[in-house]
């Protein structure tokens, strides 16, 4: 093909689009809506997710050995639990780390009270521990159980209804949004290729005298689609730059206003959301667009 | 160049549009297809543009089979005709200048020759004057004469007009006349399907008539016959 064809088919996407100000306005306008919904629903899906995640990651389970074990038993203990696949991490405790711990969070500051053990042997003697956290809080069971099996275990501690009701949680968001999800779409794309066929409808005597003339389809849907793609642009660009600009400000009114929930919310950074909204967001556009007008010519075509 | 065997064309039950009709026509040539309404004419000229399937028989021009014609070979195969329609059938939104320059676009013409040729064709209908016009701002003789610059303008070995006065007053359908007659003498084969008596008479050229269906005459220097 010529390099003056291709050049004209796009010029002829542009002025398409001029020409049909109303219609492209119209389509920009569904396509602007539905993306900025789809885009708000992702953003705050994806929120939702990172703090239950931040939340799972704060749960441990808690394993305590047998009085006297020996430190290679410990050891030995700990290699077991970090070489289990469920398993993120696993701290260490010592005695004396949790006395300190104990020390500084229930008598913190008051020298008084911990001068009261100071002379004497360190009161949780037998409270050498491991933490243990999870990848998934779904697999606490499993995993408390083939601990409280290993020999030296004397006791395993888990926070049973926290990482059910995260995991319950979890769930429902993940079946919750890839149905909303679902629905967003479809309701956009019928939406916009209904809008499309509109456009083309109005111009479909000048798809007839094309064909007549000798314009092969190819020739005839170009400028279509070209016109296509550029409304989707337009139409996911907008909405994402709004997106961008109020997720900025409403995490930031949330962070000054709210500031005592800080501690409970942590929202991800812009960057993060909009790292997989921007390519999601234009892919659906231009997709949108694209296959919207292939579709809607596609009718009128067989002249 | 034309050549029509047996063929028929039905909508639906009753009547058909076209009733085994077989036609010769030669390169070069000018023919009237002349006929009341419903005489089938405007078929004929749907099913040379491929535009429509014969229901029987064979359609071959400039010998190639119509009904062998692939649909992505189809635009190929009218790039070798020229059209011109009762009602212009200009694209609106655009100026006469690109109008023509269209059916160069079309066939992927090169942008410099498309500019040399435009002009040319513009001149030779009689409307280099008003190239940036756009189809509302014309009159309908111009109109017509637009249209049939983008008919010509690629040269087509066969002209195929539908009722091209029809919507013009006689001086302009006469001038519309002369174009088509001044076309074929340059070497294109030219098919006019009209009822304008006076134009008919007037040319003096091969008249084919038909009625409901059928071609009920074929004659040389032929004149418009009452078919009833």
């Amino acid at each position: 093909m010529r390099i003056s064809t291709i050049a004209y088919i796009f010029k002829q996407g542009f002025k398409n689009i001029w020409r049909n100000i109303r219609f492209s306005l119209a389509s920009i306008a569904t396509m602007a809506a539905c993306i900025f919904l789809f885009g708000l629903f992702l953003a705050l899906v994806m929120n939702f997710r990172y703090m239950v995640h931040s939340a799972e990651e704060g749960v441990a389970v808690v394993v305590y050995f047998d009085e006297g074990a020996k430190q290679e038993q410990i050891d030995d203990i700990g290699a077991k639990i970090r070489k289990m696949t469920e398993v993120d991490h696993a701290d260490y405790i010592s005695a004396d780390q949790a006395w300190e711990e104990f020390r500084d969070d229930y008598l913190g500051g008051d020298e008084n009270l911990a001068e009261g053990f100071r002379d004497q042997d360190n009161p949780l003697a037998n409270s050498a521990s491991y933490q243990v956290y999870l990848k998934n809080v779904e697999d606490q069971d499993k995993v408390v159980a083939e601990i409280e099996k290993m020999d030296g275990v004397r006791d395993v501690s888990q926070s049973q209804s926290a990482a059910k009701t995260l995991s319950t949680f979890n769930k429902l968001i993940g079946y919750v949004s890839l149905a909303i999800v679902f629905i967003l779409l479809a309701v956009a794309f019928f939406l916009i290729s209904n809008t499309i066929t509109m456009g083309i409808s109005v111009r479909q005597e000048e798809i007839g005298i094309m064909k007549l003339i000798g314009a092969t389809d190819f020739f005839v849907r170009a400028p279509f689609v070209i016109e296509g793609i550029i409304l989707g642009t337009i139409g996911a660009a907008i909405p994402l730059g709004v997106l961008y600009g109020l997720y900025n400000q409403v995490i930031k009114y949330v962070m000054t206003k709210f500031h005592l929930l800080t501690g409970f919310l942590q929202f991800l950074d812009a960057w993060h959301v909009f790292r997989i909204l921007i390519p999601v967001g234009v892919g659906l556009g231009i997709g949108i667009g694209f296959i919207g007008s292939m579709i809607s010519v596609r009718k009128h075509l067989r002249v | 160049m034309i050549d029509l065997n047996g063929v028929s064309k039905s909508y639906s039950k009753g009547q058909p549009a076209l009733d085994n009709v077989s036609l010769h026509v030669e390169r070069g040539e000018f023919v009237f297809i002349v006929g009341n309404s419903g005489s089938g004419k405007s078929t004929l000229i749907k099913l040379l543009l491929k535009e429509l399937e014969p229901t029987k028989g064979t359609i071959t021009v400039n010998g190639q089979r119509l009904d062998k014609l692939k649909h992505r070979k189809v635009a190929k195969y009218r790039r070798g005709l020229g059209v011109v329609f009762q009602d212009f059938r200009l694209l609106k939104d655009r100026n006469v200048y690109e109008n023509v320059a269209f059916a160069q676009r079309v066939i992927e013409r090169p942008t410099r020759v498309i500019k040399k040729r435009v002009p040319e064709m513009l001149t030779l209908v009689g409307l280099a004057e008003k190239y940036k016009s756009r189809p509302d701002q014309l009159s309908g003789g111009e109109q017509q004469r637009v249209a049939l610059a983008r008919a010509l303008v690629n040269r087509p070995s066969l002209l195929l007009a539908d009722e091209p006065t029809g919507n013009l007053d006689p001086k302009n359908s006469f001038e519309i006349m002369k174009l088509l007659e001044e076309i074929n003498e340059r070497g294109t084969t030219v098919l006019v399907v009209t009822h304008n008596r006076e134009i008919v008479n007037a040319f003096k050229k091969r008249v084919i008539t038909m009625k409901k269906g059928v071609i009920i005459s074929d004659e040389q220097e032929g004149a418009y016959q009452d078919e009833n």
